[in-house]
């Protein structure tokens, strides 16, 4: 496999992902919310002739998804890949995405806005995300006549999207900062300096698996390099604390420790029934045995494809049909059990 | 604990008042509070209040009357429909409420002049517009310490500049 997740990037053991999208609306047109049918079709036509023209270098590695054919869990599974927003999949407009063949590109059509550009890679690599992300702009930008202001930047349906139209975020496993409750006092700092701090898993403020996004909330008036090195910069202390506190940890009582992530290697390598919100607690410790080598016969990339496959949508795909909260549990112990034989 | 008035449901509302330095605590449910018609039992909080919350007050005891019911001609969306949704209807909004979303903009994002990146259909314009202005800022400096001549060629570059942007 080659998808952007079976990849090992920078800071891994601490950083899970990089994203980076920006918002782009066509002149003269409303904004999805407020446009009619067949302005939906012809911005889903002309965004497909940008990319998959004759003119375009990318178009091979691209296919289209019309969103609207797609059934529920299909949709679902690109949410929970981060392909797609979970805004776009609850969509019940012309609406549709471009995504690569790595899967690290999506192209998002009519969602908020009539274009969303999101990139993805696995670590923290900050910059080649954007400039990944800034070339398919200038792609599309040849035969797109973008909404743009001189004043205000890229107009965007909603206002905190104006200017830059982007949003950068880092995904951050933080067990050490999350139990010794450090975590508390980061995300105080961020919030006071304009950045958002939330758990990338589960609805509520708690952070399911010790997994949480550090993105920028400031879109106008600050360059796009400059809000990238702002989250680079927030992003690499956040890796240092929390490394310095995981060796802390281990030091003070390295038995207890080893005996936490051994325990729930065990649980995961036998138990019959898993819970989504179980199975992220247990693959959090696990991971954090591997960053810190005293698991030393999985990789973090069979823990990402791990956390991939056990999610509701992903495991219903896997057997081809809708399963019950119950049967999802026995099929995600099962999923486990045989991705780490 | 039960409510002290209805001692059925659980109390989930705590009424303080104060009546001459004295304080007077009583627990009620949700229920009999909204009877006792003490208290506004508010509905679930939604983002869209928390829109109008943000940008509507301050806004509103400053703008003009006249420009109230502005409605754009693209897409039909009027200020006040703005605030219920806190989402815009097209490019063309920002032309036509541009002024009135300011104070907003302030909020979100502190420095509201545009420094990123510039398409290249309008770059020409743009890059030349922001020069202009560096220039400018450079003009104010020169003048204060008084340093003439620095200033004269400063105001011929903006001048020439200005007039091939034309």
């Amino acid at each position: 496999m080659n998808e952007w997740y079976m990849q090992e990037g920078p800071e891994s053991d601490v950083v899970m992902s990089t994203r980076v999208r920006i918002a782009r609306n066509f002149n003269g047109i409303p904004f999805p919310s407020k446009m009619k049918k067949e302005d939906g079709q012809l911005i889903i036509k002309r965004v497909k002739e940008a990319v998959f023209g004759r003119s375009s270098a990318i178009g091979e590695n691209f296919k289209f998804i019309n969103i609207q054919e797609l059934s529920p869990i299909k949709r679902q599974v690109l949410v929970e890949k981060h392909l797609i927003s979970p805004n776009l999949a609850e969509s019940r407009i012309e609406s549709g995405a471009i995504i690569s063949g790595e899967e690290n590109i999506s192209i998002m059509i009519n969602e908020e806005d009539h274009l969303r550009i999101q990139c993805l890679s696995a670590g923290l690599q900050l910059n080649d995300t954007w400039n990944l992300c800034n070339k398919i702009d200038n792609l599309l930008e040849e035969s797109i006549d973008y909404a743009f202001d001189e004043k205000f930047g890229y107009l965007t349906c909603c206002p905190t999207n104006l200017g830059t139209g982007i949003r950068t975020s880092v995904m951050l496993h933080l067990p050490a900062l999350t139990m010794t409750g450090y975590i508390k006092g980061i995300l105080e700092i961020c919030s006071k300096l304009g950045i958002a701090v939330r758990g990338l898993y589960g609805e509520n403020s708690e952070a399911a698996g010790n997994m949480y996004q550090v993105s920028n909330q400031v879109t106008l008036g600050l360059t796009e390099e400059e809000i990238i090195s702002n989250i680079n910069n927030i992003a690499k202390q956040i890796i240092d604390q929390e490394r310095t506190i995981r060796k802390q940890l281990y030091t003070q009582n390295s038995f207890r420790f080893e005996d936490r992530i051994f325990r729930s290697l065990g649980l995961l390598s036998n138990a019959r029934i898993i819970t989504s919100e179980e199975g992220l607690k247990l693959l959090s410790d696990v991971r954090l045995g591997v960053d810190m080598g005293i698991i030393t016969d999985i990789d973090i990339k069979k823990l990402n494809e791990i956390l991939l496959l056990v999610q509701p949508a992903s495991l219903q795909e896997s057997v081809g049909g809708p399963l019950n909260p119950e049967e999802r549990d026995i099929k995600r112990a099962e999923t486990i059990r045989s991705k780490l034989k | 604990m039960l409510c002290q008035k209805c001692q059925k449901r659980v109390a989930n509302v705590q009424l303080t008042q104060i009546v001459n330095n004295s304080k007077n605590v009583v627990y009620l449910c949700e229920q009999c509070a909204r009877e006792e018609g003490k208290f506004n039992v508010i509905s679930p909080f939604s983002i869209n209040d928390f829109f109008s919350g943000i940008m509507g007050f301050p806004y509103m005891a400053s703008a003009p009357q006249q420009n109230q019911n502005v409605v754009c001609e693209t897409c039909g969306m009027s200020y006040e429909e703005f605030k219920k949704t806190g989402k815009l209807g097209c490019p063309n909004c920002y032309n036509v409420h541009g002024d009135k979303l300011v104070p907003l903009l302030r909020r979100l994002h502190g420095n509201i002049q545009y420094n990123g990146k510039i398409p290249s259909r309008a770059y020409g314009s743009v890059k030349a517009s922001r020069e202009i202005e560096k220039l400018k800022q450079q003009l104010n400096v020169a003048i204060k310490n008084e340093e003439y001549e620095k200033a004269a060629i400063l105001r011929d570059q903006i001048k020439s500049l200005e007039s091939s942007n034309m």
